[in-house]
């Protein structure tokens, strides 16, 4: 009897377990009638979007501004680009600013969906369409013509003439960016007869020979003539290079150009970028996560966490004294040469889902250096020096101090 | 420092011997024997794991550390040489023993989003393994799963998750936790921190440090990045188209590079830190074909320090301190 009685207990202590656990997991999904509704509300506000994108004729002056300060390539003001998948809003890129100026490297550092990829495609508008829209703010460009184009605003038409000619991308795997059933040198003339369609055969051969050479290629003429797939990763970066350079272009966005290469390789290919920038006199926007990469290679750092900018300034400065303590951990935690600690640092926790962001600062459940004023809204950027801005409230006593100053100065003037 | 705790420990016993191990992949449909030809992935490598000690393996790609590793568990079989665990020879392992062995060894695989089933449940996945060799009763199998997730910083909640509601962090997490599950005395870890971000990657090579210190686990760690190899090893080797060229503990390989490809390869590693302008040494051109490779010193073709007799003998794999191994013609000249 006993042994009756004890099996039952067991089994309903089981079951009860089983019970805690189905809700304790329920709590982490989102119901089918939910993710219909969402997603008809979607459908709505993508497809005024999309309407609005693919208008053909419109006028310039509806996307033409001016920039301000005239040194500057490219100017981010307030990005907002938003995904719109069934389980919610992604907010990828939730008000990004910052400038490339003329003739720099400007470095985007920041783990893996912290929005940094989302920020090049914007400017490239190659958002994956249409759950993927630019909500609002303005991506200023100052092309070679003189010309300043409002991004955010460009109708899908007339990007074609900017892209490609004016800002070209490299992208992160060689091995999936090139097309595998054309020749390189088809591949490298198809840009050249789309950008400029009075250029003869013989001209795009000779022009794309005289690229693949730029770019260090041993036997450019034999290059030419084959195909991706008999080409090592080295040459096949190589090649991205030489595309993007094909039409003398004003900004290279080079996305994680080096991940996917070896670390003899990845020298070779950094020593390529470095000396093109000087020989192109042109900007390039460098997207990676290897902070080893920015110091060697960047004059600007701006350092990205969960769609925002956390922190911006120039190499030495975001270095040799990091400010915003999200910098700080992820300095610390790369495993540097000849260094003797017992265990790696590590920020501990996870990045904040970004379909429901928190209304306070995104770091701060992270953080090792929060306080009281960490619960309220989200920090502003505060400037710490002239070219220094942080997000972050330890730094507000001195941004009083700094503006203190600055109103001073002014004044005197 | 890490390492100290283990170096003052007694040297153990041998764990994994390698002897002149050898694989060779043929290339093409040549029916007759003499017009084949080869990818010398592995060629004539030779080396030992001591028992609770980690063994970096760092190369480029194509350099032959993947199918090295791959050839310890029998993935692929063996071309020639032999490798004695533990008194057996795994080449020579008939089906059964091989599957006896199995748990012992185990992998944790580079690319943490193809290497997990997308249609098991996290459970299934970590338990596949223990169900099918009973390491425990089948009443305590949940309870022991749960465990291992727990020790791998898992939540056990997630027991009935899939995969790809993971992060790349986690899904490695699953994967140490598959790998660890079968109580296994090595692991061997290729790649398993390159997919992963920085932040994420300190988290996992230190989940990996402490299974170590906590059940004596002996790694093999494949990896390209010769700064996380520096942190995790006790022993490094350096690895070039199929051949081992350096061989040593950790502060001679580093402190004491002798090896000019071995210089590279520390050179090009970028320091983030602006002021620091290192010296690099840029190799050029690519890693050459292991179809043929270079008849001399196979690195010759890339070496900054190239000599005659580079191009024609092959160097020796020799002692120059106690155990530092390099081959070289540099130092074999007195």
């Amino acid at each position: 009897m006993n042994k009756i009685l004890n099996y039952f207990k067991k089994v309903l202590k089981r079951f009860k377990k089983k019970k805690a656990r189905q809700k304790e997991e329920s709590k982490h999904y989102i119901s089918l009638k939910q993710i219909k509704a969402t997603a008809k509300e979607n459908k709505r506000i993508t497809k005024a979007m999309e309407k609005k994108n693919n208008r053909k004729n419109v006028p310039e002056e509806e996307y033409l501004t001016k920039m301000r300060d005239p040194n500057n390539v490219v100017e981010f003001e307030d990005l907002h680009s938003y995904f719109y998948t069934e389980s919610g809003v992604v907010k990828a890129v939730d008000g990004v600013s910052f400038d490339i100026p003329r003739k720099s490297i400007v470095g985007v550092v920041g783990e893996s969906g912290c929005g940094k990829s989302v920020t090049s495609l914007s400017l490239m508008k190659l958002l994956q369409s249409p759950q993927g829209q630019i909500h609002s703010g303005s991506i200023r460009y100052s092309a070679k013509n003189g010309k300043v184009y409002d991004i955010a605003k460009v109708p899908k038409i007339d990007m074609r003439k900017i892209r490609g000619k004016e800002m070209t991308m490299i992208f992160q795997e060689p091995m999936t960016s090139l097309n595998p059933v054309f020749k390189i040198g088809d591949q490298l003339d198809e840009i050249l007869f789309l950008h400029f369609p009075e250029t003869t055969k013989k001209e795009a051969k000779k022009k794309s020979i005289e690229m693949l050479k730029i770019v260090g290629i041993a036997v450019p003429e034999k290059v030419y003539d084959r195909y991706p797939h008999e080409l090592s990763g080295g040459m096949r970066q190589r090649v991205m290079i030489a595309m993007a350079l094909s039409c003398d272009p004003n900004l290279i966005i080079a996305d994680e150009p080096t991940t996917a290469l070896d670390v003899t390789i990845q020298a070779q290919i950094l020593e390529l970028l470095r000396d093109l920038k000087d020989k192109i006199n042109g900007s390039i926007m460098l997207i990676t996560h290897d902070l080893g990469v920015i110091a060697e290679m960047a004059d600007y750092v701006v350092v990205m966490y969960a769609g925002r900018v956390v922190e911006k300034g120039t190499v030495k400065e975001i270095f040799k004294d990091p400010k915003h303590p999200y910098t700080m951990g992820l300095q610390k935690s790369i495993p540097a040469l000849n260094l003797d600690s017992d265990t790696l640092y590590t920020i501990p926790g996870t990045v904040p889902n970004p379909i429901d962001l928190p209304n306070y600062c995104y770091f701060r459940d992270r953080c090792n250096k929060r306080f009281e004023k960490c619960d309220g809204p989200y920090p502003p950027l505060m400037n710490t020096s002239s070219s220094r801005k942080v997000a972050c409230y330890l730094y507000e006593e001195i941004q009083a101090e700094f503006n203190k100053e600055a109103g001073g100065k002014n004044g005197k003037k | 420092m890490a390492k100290n705790k283990k170096t003052e420990k007694k040297k153990t016993k041998d764990l994994l011997v390698v002897n002149n191990l050898k694989k060779y992949f043929p290339v093409g449909s040549a029916w007759l024997e003499k017009n084949k030809q080869y990818v010398q992935a592995v060629d004539d490598v030779s080396f030992t794991i001591k028992e609770g000690e980690t063994l970096g393996v760092v190369g480029e790609s194509g350099c032959g550390k993947t199918t090295l590793g791959r050839t310890i568990l029998r993935l692929h079989s063996i071309t020639d040489g032999e490798i004695l665990y533990d008194k057996y020879d795994i080449g020579k392992l008939g089906k059964k023993a091989l599957r006896k062995l199995r748990p012992k060894i185990q992998i944790i695989f580079q690319d943490p989003y193809s290497s997990l089933s997308p249609r098991m449940t996290v459970g299934e996945i970590i338990g596949e393994a223990v169900r099918e060799h009973k390491i425990v009763p089948p009443e305590e199998h949940q309870d022991y799963i749960m465990g291992v997730m727990k020790s791998c910083g898992l939540q056990p909640y997630y027991y009935r998750r899939y995969p790809h509601e993971f992060s790349g962090g986690q899904r490695q997490r699953i994967c140490v936790a598959r790998a660890l599950a079968l109580k296994p005395d090595l692991i061997i870890c290729d790649e398993p921190v390159s997919a992963l971000d920085v932040s994420i990657q300190a988290q996992v090579i230190n989940l990996l440090n402490d299974l170590q210190n906590k059940f004596g686990i002996t790694y093999m760690f494949i990896s390209h990045d010769l700064s996380v190899v520096e942190y995790i090893s006790d022993e490094i080797m350096v690895m070039y188209l199929g051949s081992v060229v350096e061989h040593g503990t950790r502060e001679q390989v580093f402190k004491n590079p002798m090896h000019p490809y071995t210089h590279a390869l520390m050179s090009a590693i970028p320091i983030p830190d602006p002021e620091v302008k290192s010296k690099k040494i840029i190799l050029k051109g690519d890693i050459p074909s292991p179809i043929n490779p270079p008849k001399g010193c196979k690195f010759h073709t890339r070496c900054s320090k190239c000599m005659e007799i580079c191009k024609t003998v092959t160097p020796k794999f020799k002692e120059y301190e106690e155990g530092h191994k390099v081959a070289c013609h540099l130092y074999s000249q007195d």
